[in-house]
């Protein structure tokens, strides 16, 4: 387990580097989208259209934040749980997409694509919404502001905490890391 | 017969639910900070620990603890002596629901509809209301702010008698298990055994609420708690799912009478930001 702390976007230096387990601060822009906006996008590449954000390099986080009080950039943002954009995910891993923020255990077809294409799944603590909010600096819509919450946003972070679920190599510390700590039952 | 003006209600709700949305009960508090002592992962006592700076970054700033606020399931009490005023009783506490969810900064997450439309109401209404009439002149009130990601790895089986407490044992280790990571470990789990099957999720919904660290007054079901929280704790899933020994705050169970060729489970996951608050009218 490494600690490291990297500018946004990821470079392919960051993405042979890091492995399951490290823990990681992300400073610079990321994108965010969940179920509805990814179901659009996906729409949007099966009419052969242009997306309305390029995600190539790109990092995409998977939350819908609740709405910002006064004095706040946005309001608690912790990721939601990723299996849900599983389904659209290698397609947008083959256009480039880097790196991915959220909660949960992913297919094997996404990890898979991660390997083919290159790309590492970040977990943010689901949940440790308040402290994620501290660490998101500016709020923009970038896409479908129909959506609301779930609205493409693009995020200025700053030391975002995060830990590498999965990486490049198809290491996966949902599978590496409970094996070490299960103990017989009594 | 005392009158209550409805208005007070929907003010009472209100506050509860900010409570609810921004100050962890202390209980839930204390067993993360004690699991930061025991859990056996370092990657898993920093989880703890960012647990921790959050609680107390929300109750301090006022936000919401977890970005999901969740649907309100609020358990009413009324007392037989009570005689509501000025308004119908369901409409105020949605009413209050719908307050706070616009005034507090919470997130809008309730459909109108499950399978075809699945438009947000986008108030948060409505709320589920479980209301019993018990002696009295009281209103007694139990906000429950339940959030989707560990709602969706509850489960509910209809055991047979002969498959006894091992059966039980079983299905609840087996229910968070399967939950893994999902729900946002350290679950509460809220446990209800016997009834019916939808007093059996009741009684489970119910103690997702129950102070982490109590026991069941009966001495076999309190050691049954006690069995199934170490049985998941050798699960392995750890602090967010990513390996340790602290999987479970709680496991708290409770029964009701049940027919003879029935033992209904109903398993209920909470995340470690159980939201509830109650207060009395
Ligand atoms: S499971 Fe709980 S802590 Fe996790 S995202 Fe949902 S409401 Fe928040």
């Amino acid at each position: 387990m490494a600690t490291y702390q990297l500018q946004l976007p990821l470079t392919e230096n960051d993405i042979r580097t890091l492995r399951a387990g490290d823990m990681v601060t992300l400073t610079g822009e990321i994108y965010t989208a969940r179920d509805a906006a990814h179901k659009r996008l996906i729409a949007l590449l099966e009419e052969g259209k242009e997306l309305p954000v390029d995600l190539a390099g790109q990092t995409l986080y998977y939350v819908g934040p609740a709405p910002a009080s006064p004095g706040h950039a946005v309001g608690s943002a912790g990721p939601t749980t990723s299996y849900r954009m599983d389904p659209y995910t290698p397609r947008l891993l083959e256009l480039g997409l880097k790196g991915m923020i959220g909660k949960g255990k992913r297919s094997d077809e996404v990890r898979t694509a991660m390997q083919q294409y290159g790309a590492v799944y970040f977990g943010a603590v689901g949940g440790a919404a308040a402290l994620i909010s501290r660490s998101i600096k500016k709020m923009e819509v970038m896409a479908y502001p129909d959506l609301g919450p779930e609205a493409i946003h693009r995020f200025t972070v700053e030391n975002f905490p995060v830990i590498v679920l999965m990486d490049a190599f198809g290491g996966n510390i949902y599978e590496e890391g409970p094996k070490l700590y299960k103990r017989e039952m009594l | 017969m005392r009158q209550i003006p409805v208005s007070q209600l929907t003010e009472k709700i209100k506050q509860l639910i900010f409570t609810a949305s921004y100050e962890i009960g202390p209980d839930v508090e204390k067993a993360v900070q004690d699991a930061m002592k025991t859990e056996a992962s370092e990657i898993g006592r920093s989880v703890l620990c960012q647990l921790c700076e959050n609680y107390q970054i929300a109750r301090e700033e006022r936000i919401a603890i977890c970005q999901d606020t969740g649907m309100a399931v609020i358990f009413i009490d009324v007392g037989q002596d009570v005689h509501f005023t000025e308004g119908n009783f369901e409409d105020a506490v949605h009413e209050g629901v719908r307050q706070a969810y616009a005034e507090g900064y919470l997130r809008k997450s309730v459909v109108k509809e499950p399978i075809f439309d699945r438009k947000n109401t986008t108030d948060n209404t409505p709320a589920v209301i479980h209301t019993r009439l018990v002696p009295g002149d009281q209103v007694h009130i139990l906000i429950t702010c339940k959030g989707f990601g560990s709602e969706n790895m509850s489960a509910l089986k209809m055991l047979v008698p002969a498959d006894g407490v091992e059966g039980v044992k079983k299905f609840i280790v087996e229910t968070a298990k399967k939950a893994g990571p999902n729900p946002c470990p350290p679950m509460i789990i809220g446990v209800g055994v016997g009834g019916t099957m939808e007093q059996a999720a009741l009684i489970a919904k119910r103690m997702t609420a129950r102070a982490v660290g109590s026991r069941n007054a009966h001495p076999q079901y309190a050691r049954l708690e006690e069995e199934v929280l170490s049985a998941i704790n050798c699960l392995g899933i750890g602090p967010a799912g990513i390996g340790g020994t602290t999987t479970a705050l709680a496991v708290n169970i409770d029964f009701a009478p049940t027919h003879i060729a029935g033992l209904p489970v109903a398993v209920n996951i909470c995340c470690h930001a159980a939201r509830h608050a109650e207060g009395t009218l």
